[in-house]
């Protein structure tokens, strides 16, 4: 098919803002795939090992955007052993050599040493984006080449990192010509910030629409950013903390009431809740509040907050908000369509967890409601086939009992028809997360009704193989499978080998699967990587066929088995 | 000599002699389908593994502190019998059994959250007023014990002016009065227990309330231990 010019093809392909459109787009016809090649400039990579940078840079030479994951979503959980893997370096290495004109970064889950950041800073001329998130490896020094260097810097968006905090001074070094930034995000620092520094930025970056501040940063010099910048968008707040009857509160008060284009906030990682009225004349225009890191406001002092709040799209809390704040969000924020609610006490007994009460009345009071992390104390079947009725358009759900086989407490039943009901409902569900008492049957359920779902975990559920089939065989958009604690085995995993070259990974802990299983997959299967995690001395070096695997973690390549593999990692 | 270990809060219906706890060596299965710890050297943690059908074999991870479960060999001990079924027996939980990674919240917000503030009250036998001190402020009992040293050495209180007792670190003594201060505090379950005994972090969990009580009143009132440990000094493989 040759009707159009290359040009006019790269025109309308620029309407195809959706990688997996411009993936499909691809797959045409080759003309297709060169004209869309050479005009792609985003790319998403949503597991760094199953491609390799010079593939991809020899794909896309017009590379400018992009977004690699490293490691498994379980090692949020510390299921994955540190030393893992995910480097960054190789790739910035390599697209350092070659001619790309990177300009934006975005990393999650991946290690990212000081020498990567260097070598990023003085590798891209025009880099303009670097976002990372949960990623580890670096330090406050690697933060001061990128501010040293990038000299056109607009991004720079830490998001949950661990980093090891060397000095504050890394914000000075900024240069003065640096006027570009429009975002700027460093609450997960946990050192001091040179607040003169921090304040001479702002004063230089007429862009700036996004600034999240560590704890560091105390009120008074919140209130001399917002001075500065009353055209934020975004803001996360430092140390929230003064005496509510002081001359600085008092000018932070009237400088909030010009800050009118805020839409986003965020931190109160320290707070005095004597000093949230300041931030009331802003709530109304509010669509997205995270209070989950605000372990200090609770009780009716957060309900005065939430009522508010009417025009919330998003909100992230935590649990100690209670049944009762619940219900309070559901009678205000009737336009709510992301809520997560945060454990406060991960590890407690949970006195102020939420329950199915809770969650009901959101869901009668938001009826746009369409993504759902909950952490509560107990559900009922009852519950959430009520929720499944008055939220048909979930496309995200992942619930988390905090007792992780808890049954429905009113009927002692598993909660596989509250489940079910959630699937059958919700007919454009990509998203679900399981908990709760759970047999066989809430995997029929799935694999009969979620004919969208793309990614589903699982913990300590189900009864036997059947369970893990009825999902493989059910849900033909199923992208990632993360199962730990749960009864399948070999029959499951090899049911239907060809089905994980469809999906991104298949990860598998503390389950029934063994070391012939893994090895019968690999050897059936060689576009698969399946790795073993062998941490302890559980499996010698002659281990036998017959022993189960504590972790394996498989998923699609095309460059074989990765080299940077550690020791306690095997590749069958 | 692998210490005893804590009770499970193995709550919610479950079937407590499936998840007994038995100590055996690697490779050995316990009682019927049950199951065996693994103290493996480096790790930090015991894992309790065996058949896993659903949650009450499934690996837990007794997450006593760092330095409490290094067996620099990588072998663990068997347990006599008598002691296991002191394990079973169904007492007010103290510490909580914890599952790896469940909650699920990602690892960086759980350290966040966890590092809020601990404030307990602090109570000197005679001091006619209590303290407070936040028990994340400190990683160590040496720090905390300094603490309260500073803490009650205040020149207004002449009677308060305790000093380390350096031959016996976790005292601390009033040199005017000669009068030794035992630290003990209150768990979780009410009972008064010696400063000390536990890992530090372990003791953050479960302390409620600090008492300083004079040396020679101590003794009667300290509740014994009902799973004595070793302390992480005298940890050492044997």
């Amino acid at each position: 098919m040759n009707y159009f010019p290359d040009e006019v093809l790269e025109h309308v392909f620029d309407f195809l803002t959706s990688h997996r459109d411009r993936n499909a787009v691809s797959l045409v016809c080759s003309l297709w795939y060169r004209v869309e090649r050479f005009s792609r400039q985003r790319v998403f990579i949503g597991n760094c090992y199953a491609i390799s940078p010079e593939k991809l840079i020899t794909r896309f030479p017009g590379l400018k955007s992009l977004t690699l994951k490293g490691k498994p979503h379980f090692a949020d959980f510390n299921l994955v052993p540190p030393d893992w893997g995910g480097y960054v370096q190789p790739w910035i290495e390599a697209l350092a050599k070659s001619r790309i004109g990177l300009e934006e970064l975005r990393l999650k889950r991946m290690v990212v040493s000081d020498e990567s950041l260097e070598l990023l800073s003085r590798s891209f001329a025009n880099f303009k984006t670097l976002v990372l998130v949960s990623c580890e490896g670096f330090t406050t020094d690697g933060l001061a080449a990128i501010a040293a260097n990038c000299r056109f810097l607009r991004e720079l968006d830490l998001q949950e990192n661990e980093i090891d905090d060397h000095s504050g001074h890394w914000l000075s070094c900024f240069p003065d010509s640096c006027t570009s930034l429009t975002s700027l995000n460093f609450a997960c620092l946990k050192g001091e910030i040179n607040l003169a520094s921090l304040e001479r930025l702002v004063a230089r970056s007429p862009n700036l629409r996004s600034l999240r501040l560590n704890r560091a940063v105390p009120l008074e010099t919140l209130q001399k950013i917002l001075m500065r910048a009353p055209l934020l968008v975004d803001l996360g707040t430092g140390s929230y903390v003064h005496d509510p009857d002081s001359e600085t509160y008092n000018k932070l008060k009237t400088t909030i009431l010009k800050c009118k284009s805020i839409r986003n906030l965020s931190g109160f990682l320290e707070v005095a809740p004597r000093c949230l009225p300041a931030i009331f004349p802003i709530c109304l225009n509010l669509t997205s509040l995270n209070l989950s890191y605000a372990a200090g406001i609770h009780g009716s002092e957060l309900i005065k907050l939430i009522r508010h709040c009417a025009k919330l799209q998003r909100l992230w809390i935590l649990d100690c908000i209670g049944d009762k704040g619940l219900e309070v969000v559901a009678s205000t924020c009737n336009e709510l369509q992301e809520l997560r609610v945060f454990p406060s006490d991960p590890f407690g007994v949970g006195h102020d967890a939420v329950t199915e009460i809770g969650l009901v009345a959101i869901s009668i009071g938001c009826p746009k409601l369409h993504s759902l992390l909950y952490f509560c104390q107990q559900m009922t079947n009852a519950a959430l086939i009520t929720v499944a009725r008055n939220c048909p358009n979930f496309i995200r759900f992942r619930l988390c009992t905090l007792d992780p086989t808890r049954p429905d407490p009113e009927t002692m039943e598993p909660l596989d028809d509250g489940f079910g009901a959630i699937v059958q409902s919700c007919k454009f569900l990509r998203r679900l997360s399981l908990s709760g008492l759970l047999t066989d049957q809430v995997f029929r359920y799935i694999g009969m009704y979620a004919e969208q779902l793309e990614m589903l975990s699982v913990a300590f559920a189900g009864n036997s193989d059947k369970g893990m089939l009825y999902v493989l065989n059910g849900c033909k958009k199923l992208r990632k499978l993360e199962i730990r604690d749960c009864p399948f085995g070999n029959m499951a995993l090899l049911s239907d080998v060809g089905k994980y070259e469809t999906m991104r990974s298949l990860w598998m802990s503390s389950c029934e699967v063994t070391l012939w299983g893994c090895k019968t997959l690999a050897k059936v299967m060689p576009r698969l990587n399946v790795e073993i995690i062998n941490e302890h001395d559980q499996m010698e070096i002659c281990p036998e066929d017959g022993q189960r695997v504590e972790k394996m973690y498989l998923y699609r390549t095309l460059v074989g088995p990765r080299k940077d593999a550690p020791e306690f990692v095997w590749n069958l | 000599m692998l210490p005893d270990l804590p009770e499970l809060d193995v709550s919610g219906g479950l079937n407590f002699k499936e998840t007994e706890l038995t100590l055996g060596l690697p490779g050995e299965i316990g009682r019927g389908t049950s199951s065996f710890i693994q103290i493996t050297a480096g790790s930090s943690s015991a894992k309790l593994t065996g058949t896993k059908r659903g949650f009450s074999q499934a690996a837990m991870d007794l997450n006593l502190g760092r330095s409490f479960y290094v067996e620099h060999d990588g072998s663990c001990c068997e347990q006599s019998e008598s002691e296991n079924e002191d394990l079973s027996v169904a007492k007010p939980p103290a510490a909580k059994a914890q599952i790896v990674g469940w909650p699920p919240v990602r690892a960086f917000r759980r350290n966040v959250m966890t590092k809020s503030c601990n404030l307990v009250k602090v109570s000197m036998d005679g001091a006619p007023y209590l303290r407070k001190v936040d028990l994340e402020m400190y990683d160590s009992y040496q720090q905390l014990l300094s603490a309260l040293e500073d803490m009650f050495s205040c020149p207004t209180i002449p009677y308060t002016y305790p000093t380390r007792n350096y031959l016996d670190e976790k005292k601390l003594m009033d040199p005017t009065s000669g009068v030794e201060y035992v630290p003990t505090y209150e768990d979780k379950d009410g009972d008064l227990m010696l400063v000390g005994d536990v890992p530090w972090k372990m003791f953050v969990e479960s302390c409620k309330r600090l008492r300083l009580i004079k040396g020679s009143e101590a003794i009667g009132q300290l509740h014994a231990p009902r799973t004595p440990q070793p302390s992480a000094a005298s940890c050492t493989s044997t």
